[in-house]
């Protein structure tokens, strides 16, 4: 197979960046999208060219390191799919493929298609966590839950926190990321004591870091290679909304060790 | 060089309760003054760190990757063991001891695997209540499913993404501490050498991977949870980062490498489809719950899967271990699908490839049910390779997964050198020779959450640290080191990648230090690395410069080491003239082709040590005493 690619290469965050062309032939149709960078990179090296930056590790559609738009769509045309799992069989042959990075001002580029996704770090270091520690815990089958709550849990836990959601939407809103955590922790007992404070401090950091607000576009769910459900965004904004009209709305508080 | 395991006195049952009432404690506010550093976030880096921080240690953590969550625990997806006894099928601490210990081929220590077992129960507790959705039953218990190499059921799982969710489970610890100014954390850092003041491990230097700055962070202790080295093959079910450089600096720097030639070989894994190939996928243990694996039984019988009739299909492991099956350890089910490949009987393009089958499962359990528990794999199948696993069977290979081999730890989980600690996949401690399957989460866990957060007090307790400075005489020698390696790295201008090299490089491993081994191919090996090291030092093309974001130099560096790891990966594998686990020398093997051990010569772990550029290594030994246990030949017949 041969592509027609268009690249966005920024050297760096102050370089305005632009889009440079690239012709790739000779490909294996069972190549994946990452295999294929690979390639022309080693064929850059070669020319004593700069080859193109690009997060990746796991190349097993988990670790949530990959990650660009393709044609205006984060990961690319597939359904359910990341980056490194998009193998070229799904392009026609002689395609032409603008590839670009998550675009968003709380995921600033760092270098062609690697942005800085920090935040999200930050975001659950706010709330996005049970306290829990190390040595306090009773037997786990002390507490039951029913599996229909433990498989929603899990459901919503699938989230490989890659940003292709807020590259996705419109506002570059981080809803779907922040409500998946939400709900996830939300949805055990083990969740329940922290369950104001979470969505509160997670909610407040996310705003800090200059996301968006959510206009329920749904183009996240759309976009999300784990298909995490915008239903769980409705979670998020009913726990948010009983939270803070509670009688005693909960303050950020001190949540830590000691 | 003196190898004191510091294993506690007293009944093997006992010990590590006994060793918890006597260790020194750090008074509550002395800890905070202790600066701990922990290298790699994985479960063990992760855990290790978090708990360090809500013990009231000053921690700073650090990751290569952009986030600590990206670390490739995340990629574990069978399940964690631990001795609930849950299914009441006559579960206990011994027989995961017991298992652990037989499945290892008689290669680990005694004391710590049973402590490992004896902890597995509190890792499920802990994670639970972290909120880590284990897989349920209806009425709301845990669920369990079974794995290679036992015959209960005593794994627990979160669908297909168990790795994920713990080490989630783990982030978001760390990242409580993170939030609370406990844990500084450095994403995109890669620790590129280890600083040793007066014999002890003081503190690291490292490269900011983004503007690459090369600094230095000094700590009282440090944790090194930087995982495994299977990537010294290139193709391997690592991520592409996992690499050996912080181990391998530390060997040089004076910690005994163990077992080096101890690498697993994971059965399920999906194929090679092309030259183009840059990693392989792993397809679940699990899956051999319920897949059958076979071949045809004529070689070259290139007819599709369904028209092959039963009687002409060879259920190979069933066949020769009835009372295990599909169920056999790893490395007994690669070699066996080796060898039916090597016969001529393998399946799919290059003929190396055996069937996993669901097709029996599916007519006795129907499809929904397979559907829940696999169906992530089974889509995952059929994104890598078009094929459907509902219609048509699985294709499958082995892969190197995971390296047994690691820093050698005493009981304590510190190296050879004094405050230096290896956990997790990075040690080289209770697996022995083969680990079984979902074992490595729960060491990692057990030496993140349980262990090491003990231990290292009762060292920094007693441990009269002098004041050092990143100012110290030690530190900028380290640094200007650091610094002249990626320099020369720059400077050589050659004609090839260092991918390219690193290609090379894991073909030469994968035949002739991979699957089975024999002495005239590992002296071969010996030499040819030798060869391709001195080319890549003269003839290796980077690029850019250093004080940038450069993947090409990140990568370079680390294949630089992976080059004096496969000289030491060879050397070992030659001196043990024995088979034992995963480490198959042809020349020594029972009549029906299993792994042969020599216990009166090889009853001992290989610690190497490090004697200077250019000189060979020196051995070592710890003989491995069994008092409860007695070493036989391992049987899954």
């Amino acid at each position: 197979m041969r592509f027609t690619l268009h690249v966005w290469r920024q050297s760096g965050p102050r370089d305005p960046g632009r889009f440079v062309r690239y012709d790739v032939t000779d490909i294996s149709p069972d190549m994946s999208f990452l295999e294929m960078l690979d390639v022309l990179n080693q064929q850059l090296l070669g020319r004593q060219q700069s080859p193109i930056a690009f997060d990746h590790d796991c190349r097993e559609g988990i670790c949530g390191a990959c990650g660009m738009v393709i044609n205006g769509r984060p990961h690319g045309p597939r359904q359910a799919t990341t980056t490194c799992q998009l193998h070229l069989r799904t392009f026609s042959d002689g395609a032409e493929l603008w590839i670009e990075p998550w675009r968003a001002r709380a995921f600033p580029v760092i270098k062609d298609l690697v942005v800085d996704r920090r935040a999200f770090d930050r975001i659950i270091a706010a709330g996005g966590f049970i306290t829990a520690r190390t040595g306090s815990a009773p037997e786990a089958n002390s507490t039951l839950v029913p599996k229909r709550d433990a498989d929603l849990a899990m459901d919503a836990a699938a989230c490989i926190g890659c940003g292709a959601c807020v590259a996705a939407c419109p506002n570059a809103s981080a809803m779907l990321f922040v409500a998946a955590k939400v709900s996830h922790l939300g949805l055990l007992p083990q969740g329940q004591p922290e369950r104001g404070t979470r969505v509160v401090n997670m909610v407040s950091q996310m705003d800090t870091e200059g996301f968006g607000a959510c206009t329920n576009h749904g183009e996240c769910m759309a976009a999300c290679p784990k298909e995490i459900s915008i239903d769980f965004i409705a979670r998020l904004n009913r726990d948010y909304l009983k939270a803070t009209l509670a009688p005693k709305p909960p303050v950020k508080e001190f949540t830590g060790a000691a | 060089m003196e190898l004191r395991s510091r294993v506690p006195e007293g009944p093997l049952a006992e010990k590590w309760e006994r060793y918890r009432s006597e260790i020194k404690l750090v008074n509550p506010a002395n800890k905070l003054k202790h600066h701990v550093i922990v290298v790699g976030s994985g479960l063990a880096g992760a855990s290790a760190a978090a708990s360090l921080a809500e013990l009231g240690y000053t921690v700073s953590c650090f990751c290569f990757q952009d986030s600590p969550r990206r670390a490739h625990s995340i990629a574990a997806q069978g399940g964690i063991n631990a001795a609930k006894n849950y299914q009441n099928d006559g579960d206990s601490v011994f027989r995961l001891f017991y298992d652990t210990v037989k499945g290892g081929d008689f290669r680990s220590r005694e004391a710590n695997v049973y402590r490992l077992a004896e902890i597995s129960a509190r890792i499920i507790d802990q994670c639970t209540a972290q909120g880590v959705p284990f897989a349920r039953e209806y009425g709301g218990l845990l669920a369990n499913r079974s794995f290679g190499g036992v015959q209960v059921s005593r794994t627990f799982y979160a669908r297909g993404q168990t790795g994920q969710q713990l080490l989630l489970g783990a982030y978001q610890a760390l990242e409580r501490q993170v939030g609370v100014g406990r844990v500084t954390m450095y994403p995109r850092t890669e620790m590129l050498d280890l600083v040793v003041v007066d014999g002890r491990a003081r503190g690291i230097v490292v490269r900011d991977l983004v503007t690459g700055a090369v600094a230095s962070h000094v700590a009282d202790a440090v944790v090194l949870a930087t995982g495994g080295y299977s990537n010294v093959y290139y193709l391997s079910t690592n991520a592409k980062g996992c690499n050996v450089t912080a181990i391998w600096r530390a060997y040089r720097r004076g910690a005994a490498f163990a077992n080096p030639c101890f690498t697993q070989i994971h059965p399920t894994c999906i194929p090679v489809t092309g030259h183009h190939q840059s990693k392989l996928t792993l397809m679940s243990e699990s899956l051999r719950n319920d897949g059958r694996i076979w071949v045809p039984k004529k070689k070259g019988d290139t007819r599709p899967p369904q028209q092959i009739p039963e009687a002409e299909r060879d259920y190979y492991l069933e066949r020769v271990y009835p009372s295990y099956g599909n169920l056999v350890p790893r490395d007994v089910a690669s070699r066996r699908a080796k060898d039916v490949c090597d016969e001529g009987r393998g399946v799919g393009p290059g003929g190396f490839g055996v069937y996993l089958d669901f097709a029996d499962a599916i007519a006795r359990l129907g499809r929904h049910v397979i559907a829940e528990r696999y169906g992530n794999l089974f889509e995952m199948y059929e994104r890598i390779t078009a094929e459907n696993p509902f219609d048509t069977p699985m294709r499958i290979y082995p892969a190197p997964h995971y390296t047994m081999g690691g820093l050698w730890v005493d009981y304590n989980l510190m190296t050879t050198l004094d405050g230096l600690y290896a956990i997790g996949e990075a040690n080289y401690s209770d697996h022995g020779a083969n680990r079984l399957g979902a074992s490595a989460l729960m060491q990692g866990l057990a030496d993140g959450y349980f262990i090491l957060p003990y231990t290292i007090g009762d060292y920094l307790a007693q441990a009269k640290l002098g004041k050092v400075g990143t100012d110290h005489a030690a530190f900028r020698q380290v640094e200007r080191e650091v610094s002249e390696r990626v320099d020369r790295l720059l400077t050589a201008r050659g004609r090839k990648t260092p991918d390219a090299f690193h290609r090379d490089l894991g073909r030469l491993m994968w035949d002739k230090c991979g699957m089975s081994r024999n002495a005239p191919g590992l002296k071969q090996a010996l030499a040819k690395v030798a060869d391709m090291r001195e080319e890549f030092s003269r003839n290796v093309y980077i690029g850019g410069k250093g004080e940038d974001f450069n993947q090409t130099l990140e990568h370079a560096g680390r294949v630089a080491d992976f080059f004096e790891l496969a000289e030491l990966m060879c050397r070992d594998a030659l001196h043990r003239e024995e088979s034992c686990g995963s480490h198959f020398r042809e020349e020594f093997q029972t009549p029906e082709g299993e792994a042969k051990r020599d216990d009166a010569r090889f009853g001992y772990v290989a610690a190497w040590e490090y004697t200077g550029a250019g000189n060979e290594p020196a051995l070592n030994k710890e003989p491995l005493e069994f008092a409860v246990v007695h070493p036989a030949q391992r049987s899954y017949a």
